[in-house]
């Protein structure tokens, strides 16, 4: 029993020592990721453009999935960084799909891809939504 | 008391969150995508094992899972088990650690995963199979088995790869005991697939997309003296899992023993609650 109790210490030091490593990382280090997509992912177009549903779709994955590191709007992410900005808004829709699939392990934001592609496609439709209205 | 605590913490679930797990839906086999960077995760797995010759048991895992980076991610398990006619018992702890060594996505994904596992011999909740695990090890009385202490080091290469929505996982196992016994091997081998691909652009709890299903296929490798799978236990698990909008998810998978040195039949089911940015300002 004793041993237990030192595992449940230990996991507290780690959670608590790690949690600071969680936190957000400079933005120009995310954005960056961005220039290292394959030019062949990047010119990869969206195969769901045209369906209406899919940027509702993606706003409910959005949600779900991504609004708790970038926040409700995109904006003011608590870790992530905003979505709003030039360098996300004029990328190509291949590109942001890319970097949702590979995430950017070193920089704070996992891989995507355990959701299926075309829900990877449909975040990239809504993401692409948020800079129309603006 | 007790329910009316689990009652509580499912509301609080239910209302606390709008985040969706995404668990992988295995229970035995690991796939090599980790817990969110700053998420926790609370789970109950109990598993009910049926034992030919002796005394049916419910085993079960409280498990803490916590996402330290986006390439590392480590668990608690703290194990306990209640054995038909005989006793409920603690079993033990397992601390176990997954790292992603690559930045990017592959056709094949490596994890590497060490575990520190100390538990006593009464130990039923069967997070692997390997070496001679045989379904007479659970016929022996709690009051017996509970007096051999288990303190073993455990390796995994996971292997995983998603491909047209089917995620394919493969895990090499390797376990050594530290009281120098030699070492052990066992794989666990898991394909799924959610029922769609797409999302539909209502908020829904019962969509097909959010349910995953597969099978998994685990045993033993026998040891270094005698590798094979002779002597050692084999089964196969259809498995369901639900991610709710709310972040809970619930797994459920019944397994059949492919051998006579296996149990006949098992029953897992799991209940877990993620909580993101813990720690996160």
């Amino acid at each position: 029993m004793r041993s237990a109790v030192a595992a449940v210490a230990f996991t507290v030091l780690v959670l608590a020592s790690s949690s600071a490593m969680a936190r957000k990382k400079p933005e120009s280090q995310i954005y960056a990721q961005l220039a290292h997509v394959p030019d062949e992912a990047r010119a990869r177009a969206n195969p769901l453009e045209a369906d209406p549903d899919a940027v509702m779709a993606g706003r409910k994955l959005y949600e779900r999935h991504c609004a708790e590191c970038h926040g409700a709007t995109g904006e003011n992410g608590r870790k992530g960084p905003s979505l709003l900005v030039p360098e996300i808004q004029t990328a190509a829709s291949g590109a942001l799909f890319w970097v949702i699939t590979n995430g950017n392990v070193r920089a704070g934001m996992p891989v995507w891809s355990k959701l299926p592609e075309p829900q990877r496609w449909q975040l990239t439709a809504y993401l692409k939504s948020l800079g129309a209205g603006r | 008391m007790g329910r009316s605590v689990f009652m509580g913490l499912l509301a609080f679930a239910w209302v606390s969150s709008t985040v969706a797990a995404q668990e992988r839906p295995y229970f035995v086999t690991y796939d090599h995508y980790l817990e969110e960077p700053g998420a926790l995760e609370l789970a109950f797995n109990p598993l009910f094992g049926s034992v030919s010759g002796g005394n049916d048991f419910l085993a079960g895992s409280i498990e803490v899972e916590y996402g330290a980076t986006a390439w590392w991610t480590t668990e608690l398990y703290l194990d306990g088990q209640h054995t038909e006619n005989e006793s409920t018992v603690f079993t033990g702890f397992r601390w176990e650690n997954r790292f992603r060594p690559t930045e990017r996505e592959h056709a094949i994904n490596p994890i590497l995963y060490v575990e520190y596992e100390d538990v006593n011999g009464a130990d039923k909740v069967i997070s692997a199979v390997v070496g001679h695990d045989v379904a007479s090890d659970f016929a022996e009385p709690n009051s017996e088995s509970r007096q051999e202490v288990e303190r073993e080091l455990e390796l995994k290469l996971i292997l995983s790869s998603s491909v047209k929505g089917w995620n394919l996982s493969e895990n090499f196992i390797a376990v050594k005991n530290l009281a120098g016994e030699p070492w052990e091997f066992g794989y666990a081998l898991g394909v799924s697939r959610p029922l769609a691909l797409a999302a539909s652009p209502e908020r829904c709890s019962f969509c097909r997309e959010n349910f995953v299903a597969g099978l998994e296929l685990y045993g033993g490798l026998g040891d270094t003296e005698q590798f094979g799978l002779a002597n050692t236990s084999q089964y196969l698990a259809p498995l369901i899992a639900w991610n709710l909008p709310s972040a809970v998810t619930l797994k459920l998978s019944p397994s059949w023993g492919l051998n006579q040195d296996s149990l006949p039949f098992l029953l897992r089911l799991s209940f877990s609650i993620e909580f993101p940015n813990l720690g996160s300002r």
